[in-house]
């Protein structure tokens, strides 16, 4: 009798905790119910919107756009598409039919942490098996942000190919071609401490173009190091770190 | 005894025998004591720091992190900022640049930012509750806790709390404070800096005094139900009048306009014979370095300095555009466009030019009866209401005082004093940013007007009207970091009169006062050479190859070009700069031919500038094919030497440059003299 009396007590105790423990954990779960779909698709394609920079927490510039076609490459109207992301991602809407054209589009805002973030667009096929494509987008922190704002301001001009209608490239006069940021196949296999010396004392530093002048009397240390977080961040294919390198006088960064 | 036994038979089925109670009390005790040490060990802040020793204990810097790593609640407390911070008890990796690799959460170390976490903590920026130790009550608003933590996209809020002014790395700030400062907002809603001062607002809309004498009814009406439908990028928000009052109100404004002499002066029209005599001449002015017009496209195409253009034959009379052509001035007296002195010929092409951008459908619909005596008072009444004198000057009416909400502190408004709409989550940047979608949703009865901002735009006003807060108001003033103060520096005599009418300010800055799409002229008079600035006022070519907007024509007069000329070369001399010290020419050939060198091969120069121009293609600084003969030499060295010392913030690298470098690449340069001066004395 009293072995079932401590049970009970004990039983409670343990519920009572969990409950105390649980009540921390709890997450309210959302999900948007999704429209029927009409049309089954056999493939789904990127139309615009992937590799868009924006800062961390931010709505895209540009609106996501898939595209579900048939067997002859033909948009699908009223396939269903479902987007989904790491934490943080919202999708507005995160789900529809697509439309006459056979797409679907959809405003992307980013988590609130900086880096890439790979987000999937999802349809049916004719037999009811996903088929799914993924996309990058790239968030900046604060350290990119500064950097993209001086690639705006000092670096662009040479280094992006692409004219607009404000600001008119120089790439093309340039008898030696600057690297696009966005070149990482180059710009990867160049470690901080190179870039870092390109930037400060100019081409000749690494036996490359005078072309490239030398900012280190212009930009202070710490907009360097943001202008190569800026180019780390939008860098394709993806810069990996090579981790964290013990040197001497290595600065806690806090 | 049979009421014992009963008695009994209870105590006993609910504890036996005494001896057995007692035990059970005594269990029971031992329980209940033990909850507080149990929820201790069982804490989530003890969970997650036993999570972290586990993940760094399998990594290549595991004795570096443990050496590092502290256990038991960790406070950050600065008692000058009111910040007690629990935050890195659990987001114990926060200063591991090591642990950049992991994704997971509270592991993540801090991104890199300007500042230090022991000497600001956290939730000045991140808001939240830093005392709290639980999941929950840090980050989300509970019952007793009211400061949820602050979504990511509005994060740069926080730093202008102590940021007054432009901040680098702040964009979404400065895009908020900006279009606070240039939408109309600042007129109607104050804002009180916490130096004492007032936020200014940086537009100027237009006076009402004489509007009959520049359009029409029927377009006031139009423009009053719907600004954008006449200029997609017209500031002006919407109202939402009904069709009656808007009636009333155009009614109004044109019953109170007073004429103003010389606006109904009409030209004799002579139509110009030559069809590209009017976009020539608007080329030719530079019309579109301020005012945007549509292309077949739809897509705006120009500045943003002067209002839209694509439907302004809708809007302006013809005599009221003449007039406003002739001499701006007369119309307007502060307005940021220059007083060009065109001649009646063409004056009378550009306005038949202007008057043909129009759109056939745009005032089809309006047909206005004359308006009764009680339609005008009702107007009146309505412009009294909506507080329009708040922006615009009208005869008889005066600016409202306080006519909406100060939101001094609106980034610390307390939640239970919001008004939410349903479907709305019940947090602050929620709030204000569906009252900048749909002000008049929250209740009936306001008046605040409709604007036309896109997601982008709300979430940066979002974020710098967050800003305004309790915190930044209360922050010790050496902490904070003020905006520079705007100058009030004004050119003085008759040059200065002449430089206000041509309104050089509009586009040049000097002494830090005047807008930016021009260089800053402060020390334009150590400089140039003189007989090159007669030139380049009397026909002004542009310098820089890639640009689109440039320094328009005036049509100056002989007297006028050397007033100026005279007052830029003895007012805006840079001290630094001693312009006798070098010669214009004459510089030995081997120190040319060093120079020479220097530009095209260590500095390569031809990057950027343009010096021969059949071979050098550089389009981002300015053409130096002569400029031998518009600077100063004295100015090319100390210029050479450092640029940004000259001009702060320009985009041409100082090179760290040698005395004698610098010398010989001046030397160099003075003798590019270039060939369309020497032509142009002859004749």
């Amino acid at each position: 009798m009293t072995q079932r009396w401590f049970a009970r007590e004990l039983a409670l105790a343990a519920m009572t905790s969990a409950l105390l423990l649980g009540i921390g954990c709890a997450r309210p779960a959302s999900t948007v119910p999704a429209p029927k779909a009409t049309a089954l698709a056999s493939a789904l394609v990127e139309s615009s919107g992937s590799k868009q920079i924006a800062a961390a927490g931010m709505v895209l510039p540009q609106p996501v756009v898939v595209q579900a076609n048939d067997d002859q490459g033909n948009g699908v109207q009223g396939a269903l598409v479902e987007m989904s992301g790491p934490a943080g991602v919202t999708f507005d809407p995160v789900n529809g039919l697509t439309d006459s054209s056979g797409q679907f589009t959809t405003s992307v805002s980013l988590g609130g942490m900086a880096g890439r973030y790979q987000i999937v667009a999802r349809t049916r096929n004719k037999a009811q098996k996903p088929i799914e494509i993924e996309l990058q987008e790239i968030a900046l922190g604060y350290q990119e942000t500064l950097g993209s704002q001086l690639n705006d301001k000092y670096c662009e001009r040479c280094h992006n190919p692409e004219s607009t209608a404000v600001r008119v490239s120089n790439y093309d006069n340039l008898e030696v071609k600057p690297h696009p940021f966005t070149d990482g196949n180059t710009l990867n296999q160049m470690s901080d401490a190179d870039l870092t010396a390109i930037i400060s004392h100019g081409g000749p530093a690494l036996n490359k173009s005078p072309l490239m002048p030398p900012y280190g009397y212009t930009l202070s240390k710490t907009e360097i190091q943001a202008l190569i977080a800026y180019i780390r961040a939008v860098s394709d294919p993806l810069y990996k770190s090579p981790g964290l390198v013990y040197a001497k006088n290595v600065e806690a960064r806090l | 005894m049979a009421s014992d036994g009963k008695t009994a038979s209870l105590w006993q089925r609910l504890f036996g025998s005494s001896v057995r109670a007692f035990g059970v009390v005594s269990v029971l005790l031992l329980i209940s004591l033990a909850i507080a040490p149990a929820k201790n060990h069982f804490s989530e802040w003890r969970h997650y720091q036993k999570q972290y020793l586990k993940m760094i204990r399998g990594r290549g810097e595991a004795v570096t992190l443990q050496r590092h790593y502290q256990g038991g609640i960790q406070q950050i407390w600065l008692p000058e900022l009111g910040v007690v911070d629990r935050c890195s008890t659990c987001h114990v990796g926060l200063k591991e640049v090591g642990l950049a690799d992991v994704a997971t959460q509270p592991f993540r170390p801090h991104p890199v930012i300007p500042h230090k976490l022991d000497q600001f903590g956290c939730v000045v920026c991140h808001r939240g509750q830093g005392a709290a130790t639980t999941v929950e009550e840090a980050h989300r608003s509970t019952l007793a806790w009211e400061q949820p933590i602050l979504p990511a996209k509005y994060i740069e809020s926080s730093c202008g709390q102590c940021h007054q002014g432009e901040l680098t790395g702040a964009p979404e700030l400065n895009e908020g404070r900006r279009l606070l400062a240039g939408y109309g907002c600042l007129h109607c809603h104050t804002v009180k800096l916490p130096n004492g001062g007032t936020w200014k607002a940086t537009d100027d809309p237009p006076s009402l005094e004489h509007i009959a004498d520049k359009t029409t009814r029927e377009w006031i009406y139009a423009w009053l139900k719907d600004p954008q439908a006449y200029a997609a990028s017209a500031t002006m928000p919407n109202f939402l009048f009904s069709n009656d009052d808007a009636r009333d109100i155009s009614a109004f404004l044109m019953a109170n306009s007073t004429v103003l002499a010389g606006d109904t002066i009409a030209l004799p029209q002579k139509a110009a014979a030559d069809p590209t005599a009017g976009p020539s001449l608007y080329g030719a002015s530079f019309c579109a370095s301020c005012h945007a017009v549509q292309n077949a496209a739809g897509n705006l195409v120009g500045g943003d300095v002067g209002p839209e253009l694509t439907r302004v034959g809708n809007k302006v009379k013809p005599e009221w555009l003449q007039a406003w052509l002739r001499n701006p001035r007369g119309y307007d007296a502060r307005t940021a466009m220059p007083h060009y002195r065109f001649d009646e010929q063409q004056v009378v092409t550009l306005s038949a030019f202007l008057l043909a951008k129009t759109d056939s459908d745009f005032l089809v619909t309006v047909h206005l009866e004359p308006a009764t005596p009680e339609e005008i008072a009702h107007g009146k009444r309505l412009v009294i209401d909506y507080g329009c004198a708040s922006c615009h000057e009208i005869t008889g009416i005066r600016k409202p005082e306080n006519f909406a909400p100060e939101l001094s502190r609106i980034g610390s408004k307390a939640i239970p004093q919001l008004i939410f709409l349903p479907g709305m989550a019940h947090t602050l940047p929620d709030y204000i940013s569906g009252k900048l979608r749909n002000p008049r949703a929250f209740a009936s009865g306001l008046k605040m007007p409709k604007y036309s901002f896109s997601e982008p735009q709300i979430d940066a006003i979002t974020t710098a009207m967050l800003s305004l807060n309790e915190r930044a108001r209360t922050l010790p003033l050496s902490l904070t970091v003020a905006a520079t103060p705007e100058s009030t520096y004004e050119p003085a005599g008759k040059a200065g009169q002449l430089m206000h009418d041509l309104a050089c300010f509009s586009c040049h800055r000097i002494n830090g006062h005047g807008g930016d799409m021009a260089p800053d002229l402060t020390w334009e008079g150590s400089s140039v050479q003189r007989a090159w600035l007669q030139d380049f006022l009397k026909n002004p070519n542009t310098l820089r190859p890639a640009l689109i907007r440039r320094m328009p024509k005036f049509n100056l007069s002989n007297g006028e070009i050397n007033e100026l000329t005279d007052y830029i070369l003895t007012v805006y001399q840079s001290p630094a700069i001693d312009r006798d010290s070098m010669p214009l020419s004459g510089y030995p050939p081997v120190q040319v031919e060093e120079g020479r060198q220097l530009f095209y091969s260590e500095y390569s120069c031809q990057a950027c500038h343009i010096l021969d121009s059949k071979t050098d293609k550089g389009y981002i600084g300015p053409t130096l094919t002569q400029v031998g003969s518009r600077l100063s030499a004295a100015w090319v060295y100390s210029w050479l030497k450092n640029p940004q010392g000259l001009r702060p913030g320009s985009i041409e690298p100082n090179r760290n440059m040698s005395d004698e470098d610098a010398r010989s690449l001046t030397a160099f340069l003075m003798t590019q003299k270039g060939s369309g001066r020497k032509e142009a004395k002859e004749k």
